[in-house]
């Protein structure tokens, strides 16, 4: 018996993939549903409304060229409303496919490998989604290749002093990395894909992508390297991604923003809300696609666990911002905390306590951890906690500032819903592609874990 | 100069220890110009087909290296060299600020030569290769196991290397045709 197959039996948990699988059989499965599965009507349907969420945004983003940010709920001195509310809460649920792929391959938690592929199409797709914001929210979007530093005919550069700067090399070196990543991961399982395709055209295009792709043992070796490398590679970064995003905040003197706690609780929740995004996919997609011998109640539980650890750090962190806010004797700080709790947005400050800290913690109790319908749920609750999280932090903190005559209010208008919906629906809407086009499992990983890769001497 | 019509000679296997074993016997009884494919990674089967020096990691350290380098001195020539600004009263050369686009750039080189080199060294992208033309070569990506003698290894022999790798008790023997 398989080393691993005794652990899971040992400690009576569910294994990482049911018993009686083999090469064949994994592989077929999992490139059945890319290959021969048609698509059903549901998936129309599915993919249908979000491509149409989709078309909402570009409306709502090609009226925001026409008429200038304007049209948003922004002003003075509120000037960083849902763009950068949904660009952090985006951001952060890619942390979770990184956390997945690179630092649980690193500390060898083989669970990661049914989860590791659509967890990082996962975070491909939220970091475009995310990186739409700051684009459209510079003002004259058309301008946005400033933020780079190239020789201009005016002869300045970016001013490399600024976090804003930092989050701009940030976020497109995560970008690339987490393409990357993804890109290498698929490479041998295009190959798979290419050799089973039935249709000429299907094979050249699986084909191509595959770079030609032929297992050789030389390959493989350079390839694991390759890959392990990159996963040492994407673990500071991440965890670098959203420390540098808190820095857009905690750098500035805004009381609220400036603060030291804030770039290890932006990391926690980062992958917090990442998680239940993670959960909210995995669960409809198992079912779906009969795919629950792959993706088992094991990683619900532990998918459930991360959310319980980093929900308590989350929690802390708020713990600690309330703390500082009587100790450091600053009455601006106090203040902060005073209007967190009983000013004009004690409303959302209140649910997102509810969301964050309240809630999650059912997920103390064994029976919902394993159950796929509350899982779904918490994980609901908490994405919207952590996106009432970062409302508090960019609105509540400008709204009301050291002076009283600069107070004010923030009011999102249609047209600021529109774009953060509609970037759920094309996240939606590249989801729904991907699970269609390419395999949402790593095929070979889960060669891998079959009892009978093992080399017996 | 006339090519050999075999590319090589393609055994199959069963099973991840039926072709590390087999790896381990060609290798042993002379042939050095081997390969093994494999549906995925076998620890410690390119060492039995004699691949002992990968370059992967040095790569990986010079893009790493050249990427830190390329983002501290971009900034620094930019910022205290080119175009020097006061921004609050701070030097030109406020080497702390620098340090998140240093470690940004790091790892943005380090990880792009991660990948490219990887395939560089690999010789991908090649989309057509000999081994393809053997049709029971579709299952090397699936649940299948092969062990390849090239013809132009020194010790090849049509005959005598067909004749030791049918003594692996492989599941099929097929001549690859160049």
């Amino acid at each position: 018996m398989d080393e691993q197959y005794k652990i899971t039996v040992n400690a009576q948990e569910t294994p990482v993939i049911e018993p009686g699988y083999t090469f064949g059989t994994v592989t077929e499965k999992i490139s059945a549903i890319v290959l021969t599965r048609p698509a059903s009507n549901g998936w129309f349907v599915g993919f249908g409304l979000a491509f149409m969420l989709t078309m909402m945004m570009l409306y709502a983003i090609g009226y925001l060229f026409v008429k200038g940010i304007g049209i948003w709920g922004v002003t003075i001195p509120i000037g960083w409303g849902f763009a950068i509310v949904n660009f952090v809460w985006w951001i952060g649920i890619g942390h979770a496919g990184t956390l997945i792929s690179a630092i649980l391959l690193l500390l060898r938690q083989s669970w990661r490998n049914s989860i590791n592929r659509f967890a990082e199409a996962m975070t491909l797709f939220a970091v475009a989604c995310a990186g739409i914001f700051p684009a459209i929210h510079v003002g004259r979007p058309w301008l946005a290749y400033w933020l780079f530093p190239y020789p201009s005919t005016m002869g300045v550069w970016p001013q490399f002093r600024s976090p804003l700067i930092w989050d701009v090399f940030a976020v497109s070196t995560y970008a690339t990395i987490s393409a990357l990543f993804w890109f290498i991961g698929l490479i041998p399982d295009l190959a798979t894909l290419r050799d089973r395709a039935a249709h000429p055209a299907t094979r050249m295009i699986y084909g191509m992508l595959s770079m030609g792709w032929r297992g050789s043992a030389r390959h493989w070796h350079r390839y694991e390297t390759a890959y392990l490398l990159l996963a040492g590679l994407a673990t500071p970064l991440v965890l670098s991604v959203h420390t540098v995003v808190s820095f857009d905040f905690a750098v500035g003197i805004v009381p609220g923003w400036h603060t030291t706690i804030f770039p290890p609780y932006f990391v926690a929740g980062a992958i917090y809300s990442g998680f239940a995004m993670v959960l909210m996919l995995a669960i409809p997609i198992r079912k779906i696609y009969g795919l629950e011998d792959f993706i088992t109640e094991r990683h619900l539980q532990n998918s459930a666990k991360v959310m319980l650890a980093t929900g308590l750090i989350v929690a802390y962190g708020y713990g600690i911002e309330a703390f500082m806010g009587w100790y450091s004797g600053d009455r601006y700080d106090a203040f902060t905390l005073w209007n967190r709790l009983h000013g004009p947005y004690a409303v959302p400050y209140w649910s997102l306590l509810a969301c964050n800290i309240f809630i999650p913690q059912v997920l103390w109790i064994r029976k919902l951890r394993t159950s796929p319908v509350a899982l779904f749920f918490i994980s609901g609750v908490i994405l919207v906690g952590m996106w009432l999280e970062r409302f508090i932090i960019v609105v509540v903190s400008l709204s009301r500032d050291f002076l009283t005559s600069s107070w004010g209010m923030y009011y999102p208008t249609r047209w600021d819903w529109m774009t953060y919906i509609g970037t759920i629906g094309m996240f939606l809407a590249a989801m729904f592609l991907f699970v269609r086009l390419l395999p949402m499992i790593s095929i070979f990983e889960m060669r891998t874990l079959l009892p009978e890769a093992e080399v017996k001497e | 100069m006339k090519r050999d019509p075999i590319y090589g000679i393609l055994a199959e296997f069963d099973s991840p220890t039926a072709l590390v074993e087999a790896a381990r016997k060609t290798h042993q009884a002379g042939y050095k110009r081997i390969d093994a494919y494999s549906p995925f990674p076998i620890e410690g089967l390119a060492e039995e087909i004699g691949f002992h020096r990968d370059e992967v990691p040095l790569v990986v350290l010079i893009g790493g290296i050249v990427g830190g380098l390329t983002g501290y001195l971009m900034q620094y020539w930019m910022s205290a060299v080119d175009y020097p600004l006061n921004i609050g009263g701070k030097p030109p050369h406020s080497w702390p600020a620098f340090i998140v686009i240093t470690f940004e750039m790091t790892i943005l080189f380090a990880g792009i030569s991660a990948v490219f080199g990887m395939l560089a060294l690999n010789g991908l992208p090649m989309p057509y290769h000999p081994v393809f033309n053997v049709p029971r070569f579709a299952l090397a990506s699936k649940d299948r196991f092969f062990l390849m003698v090239f013809s132009n290894d020194k010790k090849y022999h049509p005959a005598e290397t067909r004749e030791f790798l049918e003594s692996l008790a492989p599941r099929s023997i097929s001549e690859v045709p160049s």
